[in-house]
């Protein structure tokens, strides 16, 4: 019998994100987004952070809002509905942030990297762009074999990669279906993996399907049940995108006496995710559930 | 804002659209960017190019238009009975392979030979950076690997400049032999469509031309809102209006005019 990774938010973030760490937090770009675990983060005032990802819509822009971030490696850092990110654009223009510019290729292939294990990747984008004037770990080499000119993208090894799944066990196995992203490379990178799940299951669950387990159990560091945990962003099988609530962030981000009344209310205004989904309301997550659901065939695992 | 023609009404991002959708061939496979693209892609899937293949960043393939109108692609009414849903590393390759024909960005600035900048106004260094701006996405990607790749802006002095500030997505470079000298295997900007019209690039020298104003549209204005010595294409012409059945699909993926402000 596996000893349970179970824990509490806040006991997986004080315990696996401590001050300075590089976190992956938002690999499904869009979907499945840990907001629960980005507002618990800057509840209790993390600093120094470097934050990793591709696209992570507003929760970088909300994590470096509230102060908890020193460096950011991304492909894009804003409000994806929208456009800008206000607190990105402050702090950068501010000098108080440090930024690697990457591709969402680059950042795939440099998690890639880090979760073979290997020191580099060899890759055909960015060549002839100014990527490579703002990001260090970008440089042109020539192919061994082929004397072609590529770039060669450094490997990412993050401290801890934060994910939102659907199910998962007290093991650390879980299940995620949809689109990915970034999520298996960033996962498999990282030193310790805290996986945020909207329901917890018995291993049997999990195990019956292990094609759609994202990692092995022994590779997490951690698992917390969060229901409705990557609101306001989507989870297939669960619910829908709230597109009122980035929508109206674009106009409570835009200064930064607008974005501490938000964070004020939204984050440290709340104790934890119950507290926030009650200040939320039922009506609201009722019109984000699913209106129908649409299930698949069950596979034959057997001998 | 409207345009209004003696036959139709609609607004200048409708036309946009259209005219974006109209690039699009039946049968290619087309990256699909974030807002407007959405759009197009949709429509040339409803209209001209039925066997038309979307691939999303997000790590989507589909083949049909969304049961439901999407404000973005991780909407998950895109992902409903898709072709394959996969890594953004999956998706991507198929582009670094060569097998994406073509790809739809957007731009803050452009300069004549169609680099594009997405990611600082002014300089790099702290102190020098006027704007920042959220970085590429998967836009230097697809301008780097898409067999070609169409640009979608509004038309503005300051966004039509002599040489961007920053190269975020590649465009020819300096000029003729810039991308093969950088490496890059293939492809570069076909079109740029502006709120304005719709400039294409002369092969021989690489350079930005005016193809086509939209209606209602002088080249004169198009050349006071570009910030160098715009070269006007001999054949110059009318951009065509979205027809009626345009404007009826564009109003049902898009009912509360979002994107399109109709």
């Amino acid at each position: 019998m596996t000893a349970t990774k179970l824990m509490s938010l806040g006991e997986a973030i004080a315990e696996f994100v401590p001050d300075g760490s590089s976190v992956v937090i938002g690999a499904g770009l869009e979907s499945c987004i840990p907001f629960a675990a980005g507002h618990e983060i800057i509840r209790q005032r993390k600093r120094h952070l470097t934050l990793v990802g591709p696209i992570s819509d507003i929760l970088f822009d909300q994590l470096i809002g509230a102060g908890c971030v020193a460096a950011v490696r991304a492909a894009w850092v804003g409000n994806v509905i929208t456009g800008s990110g206000y607190n990105f654009r402050r702090a950068v223009e501010g000098g108080d942030i440090e930024v690697e510019d990457h591709s969402n290729l680059t950042l795939a292939l440099a998690l890639r990297a880090g979760a073979m294990g290997v020191p580099f990747l060899p890759t055909r984008t960015a060549l002839g762009s100014d990527l490579f004037s703002t990001n260090p770990h970008l440089t042109a080499v020539t192919c061994p074999f082929t004397a072609e000119r590529l770039a060669a993208v450094a490997a990412i090894v993050p401290d801890v990669t934060i994910l939102h799944v659907q199910r998962a066990d007290e093991a650390g196995r879980a299940h995620l279906w949809g689109n990915f992203g970034v999520a298996r490379e960033a996962a498999l990178a990282s030193r310790w993996v805290i996986l945020c799940a909207e329901e917890i299951v018995a291993a049997e669950v999990i195990e019956r399907d292990p094609n759609r387990v994202i990692l092995p159990g022994f590779r997490v560091s951690a698992v917390v049940h969060v229901p409705w945990g990557a609101h306001p962003s989507p989870v297939p099988g669960h619910y829908n995108r709230d597109h009122g609530m980035f929508l109206s962030y674009q106009r409570e981000s835009k200064t930064p006496e607008a974005f501490a009344a938000w964070q004020a209310s939204w984050v440290d205004g709340v104790r934890d995710r119950a507290e926030y989904l009650a200040r939320l309301g039922q009506e609201r997550t009722a019109s984000l559930a699913l209106k129908h659901h649409a299930l698949s065939e069950a596979v034959d695992y057997g001998c | 804002m409207v345009v209004e023609t003696q036959t139709r009404v609609y607004t200048p991002a409708e036309s946009m659209v259209t005219a974006a959708a109209r690039e699009i061939r039946d049968g290619e496979v087309v990256f699909v960017g974030m807002r407007l693209p959405l759009l197009g892609f949709l429509l040339a899937r409803s209209t001209h190019a039925p066997r038309a293949m979307g691939v999303y960043e997000l790590g989507i393939v589909r083949n049909t238009p969304a049961p439901e109108p999407i404000l973005t692609m991780g909407d998950l009414p895109n992902l409903s009975r898709a072709q394959w849903l996969a890594d953004t590393l999956d998706v991507m390759s198929l582009l670094q392979r060569g097998d994406v024909d073509v790809g739809f960005i957007g731009g803050a600035q452009v300069d004549r030979f169609g680099n594009l900048n997405t990611s600082y106004i002014g300089g790099v260094e702290p102190g020098k950076i006027e704007t920042r701006l959220p970085g590429s996405g998967g836009a230097c990607d697809i301008a780097s690997l898409a067999r070609r790749h169409i640009i979608l802006m509004a038309h503005e002095k300051r966004r039509f400049v002599p040489r961007v500030d920053y190269i975020t997505s590649p465009g020819f470079g300096d000029g003729p032999g810039w991308r093969e000298r950088a490496g890059l295997p293939r492809g570069g900007p076909s079109t740029v469509i502006t709120t304005l019209g719709v400039l294409r690039f002369d092969p021989a020298t690489c350079e930005m031309l005016l193809a086509s104003t939209h209606p209602g549209v002088s080249v004169e204005e198009v050349l006071a809102n570009t910030g160098w010595p715009l070269k006007v294409a001999p054949e110059v012409t009318h951009t065509p209006e979205p027809t009626a059945e345009d404007l009826q699909i564009l109003r049902r993926f898009d009912p509360h005019g979002f994107w399109t402000g109709h």
